[in-house]
């Protein structure tokens, strides 16, 4: 279930990274930063909480028991 | 507004003797840091080639992120932008940001999971047992030494781009036949002199020692750049308000334009099918030879915390300020200024052909900066950015040719631990003389951004094959040789016909052909190849 939930979160940034509605659009976001470079600008400081929350509650702990073992375990 | 460009633009060139002294003790700096951290290294193999697996989350987010960023990210970020425009931010930047940090996430950590248990220090070693070929690891060695020497050219070529503008008609006796500047031949020098002296002295320590200040470095001379450079041109909003309307935008456009290289058109904008097939280029921090490496100095699964989720953060503080730096340069240097500028404005970067923009950066700070110092010391920020991947690259090659070429072919125990780390160093030289020869020879004829997308392109569409290894135990021998040789030959057929610069295929990105042609040869032969043994699935997948 939560694989799922993060490979569907994963798609939708992946489909908003597009965003074809900016595709045309000059105007300046607080009168110095252009409207495409804001959106992107934002999209990257949602990607932080983005990746915060999936090592929160996806964090591979049995990977890290494991690598500390031998072929022996 | 225009009087304040136009005052900036034809003010005499900022650079002063001050400007170099500050340049000479960032590196004497540098130089004295990796002699210090040359103390900690205990002197084996295994430190120099991965710090005895001992580096913890601070510095492992500032080696892996300076390592990413490189010349590409400062001196070609801010050409590119100023060459095509606004796009180039969401072109790789804040795919970077989502991408790469799945890379660190799914492939970094289950990577070095299975290094440590089974001491793999070269990604080729990995390979080779996962899929129980020692040829596996003859081709895969020379191709990806070949993908990364275009990298290493970007980082040296990116050198010759901001010194050559900063330090013209600053020694006109000395360096007559160079227009006055410090020729490119001499700062490859000094540039490979200082990464090759940290290397030797401390090996993977000293380049995460290093790379950690000059991660810091690079960037907060960028902000402190963005800055300065935003006050001269009357603040934020009087530096937006004259870009360049087409570079505002994304939309394919033409512009253009009259300069000192003659009249040509420039293409502006990008086409929304480059824009997302763009997005394969980031999977490239998947298959960086240099970047595993990296991973395997982590003292634990946890060091990749931070890095997974400041990278998109790091990424953003760096490019941000590039990217309007590129873009108020179009306004600063317009193509075809108002007759009211000044002649020095006219044409200085307006005329400039698409293969020297990477000189944008320098010019911009040396027509708007008139502090040297200020001028030194962002100038050393540009210089730490591309030393701190050029380390790295040199190390990683070393590390392969002595673990997967000469210590597989005669075994481990041949040579003694001293003998071992003279071979990677010496291997480190002849690599270092090769990418310096080819620098002086590509210099004038090749874009930087351009060099680097071939070599990403490259390296993410071997993605594929580490994918397989690490999450289908299905994937065999013979499917991993389809999908590097398939991989290689695409590549190839595409670069050729590029003549290795910018390439579309009807607006996609060939990295996205190269990737499923990849995926798709390993998928197809696995299917109805020989599995790997038991033993060997018990090995990598827990």
């Amino acid at each position: 279930m939560k694989t799922r939930i993060i490979i569907i979160v994963f798609i939708v940034f992946a489909v908003m990274h597009q965003d074809i509605w900016n595709w045309n659009d000059g105007h300046l976001v607080f009168g110095f930063i252009p409207v495409g470079l804001a959106y992107h600008a934002g999209y990257s400081l949602v990607a932080v909480v983005f990746w915060s929350l999936i090592v929160k509650f996806a964090w591979p702990t049995d990977l890290e028991k494991w690598a500390e073992g031998s072929d022996s375990d | 507004m225009t009087s304040i460009l136009a005052q900036a633009a034809s003010k005499p060139p900022a650079v002063a003797t001050s400007s170099l002294v500050v340049l000479a003790f960032y590196l004497c700096l540098l130089l004295a840091l990796a002699l210090f951290s040359s103390r900690l290294f205990r002197g084996t193999a295994k430190d120099y080639f991965v710090a005895s697996h001992s580096i913890g989350p601070f510095m492992l987010l500032m080696s892996v992120f300076g390592t990413t960023m490189t010349a590409f990210a400062l001196v070609g970020s801010t050409g590119k932008t100023f060459q095509m425009g606004v796009g180039t931010y969401g072109l790789m930047a804040s795919s970077s940001g989502l991408i790469h940090a799945a890379c660190f996430f799914l492939i970094g950590i289950k990577v070095w999971s299975i290094a440590k248990r089974q001491g793999y220090v070269t990604q080729i070693q990995f390979f080779r047992a996962r899929y129980e070929s020692n040829g596996l690891g003859y081709i895969l060695f020379p191709i990806l030494v070949l993908l990364v020497v275009p990298y290493l050219l970007i980082g040296v070529i990116g050198s010759y781009r901001v010194i050559g503008p900063l330090t013209a008609n600053k020694f006109p006796e000395v360096f007559a036949a160079y227009g006055g500047s410090i020729p490119s031949w001499l700062t490859g020098i000094i540039i490979c002199g200082v990464v090759l002296t940290y290397i030797f002295a401390g090996g993977s320590r000293a380049a995460a020692w290093a790379n950690t200040f000059q991660t810091l470095v690079f960037m907060v001379m960028g902000v402190v750049a963005f800055y300065l450079i935003s006050e001269k041109l009357g603040g934020l909003a009087a530096a937006s308000e004259q870009i360049n309307p087409g570079h505002l935008v994304r939309t394919p456009s033409e512009l253009t334009i009259t300069g000192k290289a003659g009249t040509f058109i420039r293409e502006l904008g990008v086409s929304p099918i480059t824009f997302l097939t763009y997005m394969f280029i980031p999977l490239s921090v998947g298959m960086f030879p240099h970047l595993f490496q990296h991973w395997l100095t982590a003292k634990s699964a946890k060091s990749f915390r931070l890095t997974v989720i400041a990278h998109p953060l790091c990424i953003a503080i760096v490019w941000v300020p590039c990217v309007l730096i590129g873009l108020w340069a179009t306004g600063v240097f317009a193509p075809n200024p108002s007759p009211a500028w000044s002649p020095a404005a006219k044409g200085v970067l307006g005329g400039l052909p698409d293969s020297s923009v990477g000189a944008v950066l320098s010019v911009t700070l040396k027509f708007l900066i008139s502090n040297p110092i200020i001028v030194g010391l962002v100038t050393a920020g540009i210089l730490a950015a591309i030393m701190s991947s050029l380390d790295s690259q040199f190390l990683c090659l070393g590390t392969m040719f002595t673990n997967d070429v000469v210590l597989h072919k005669v075994g481990h125990d041949h040579f003694s631990e001293k003998q071992t780390i003279l071979i990677a160093r010496g291997f480190v030289v002849g690599i270092v003389l090769v990418t310096y020869t080819l620098s002086l020879i590509l210099e004038k004829q090749q874009n930087v951004f351009d060099l680097a997308i071939w070599a990403f392109s490259g390296f993410a569409a071997l993605t594929s094959l580490v994918i397989a290894a690490l999450y289908w135990k299905g994937s065999t021998k013979a499917g991993a040789y389809a999908c590097v040789i398939s991989v290689a030959a695409t590549w190839l057929y595409f670069f050729i016909k590029s003549g290795g610069h910018e390439y579309t295929v009807g607006g996609v990105m060939p990295v996205a052909i190269c990737f499923f042609v990849g995926l798709i040869a390993m998928i197809s032969v696995s299917l109805f190849t020989k599995k790997p043994s038991e033993e060997t699935i018990r090995k990598f997948f827990h």
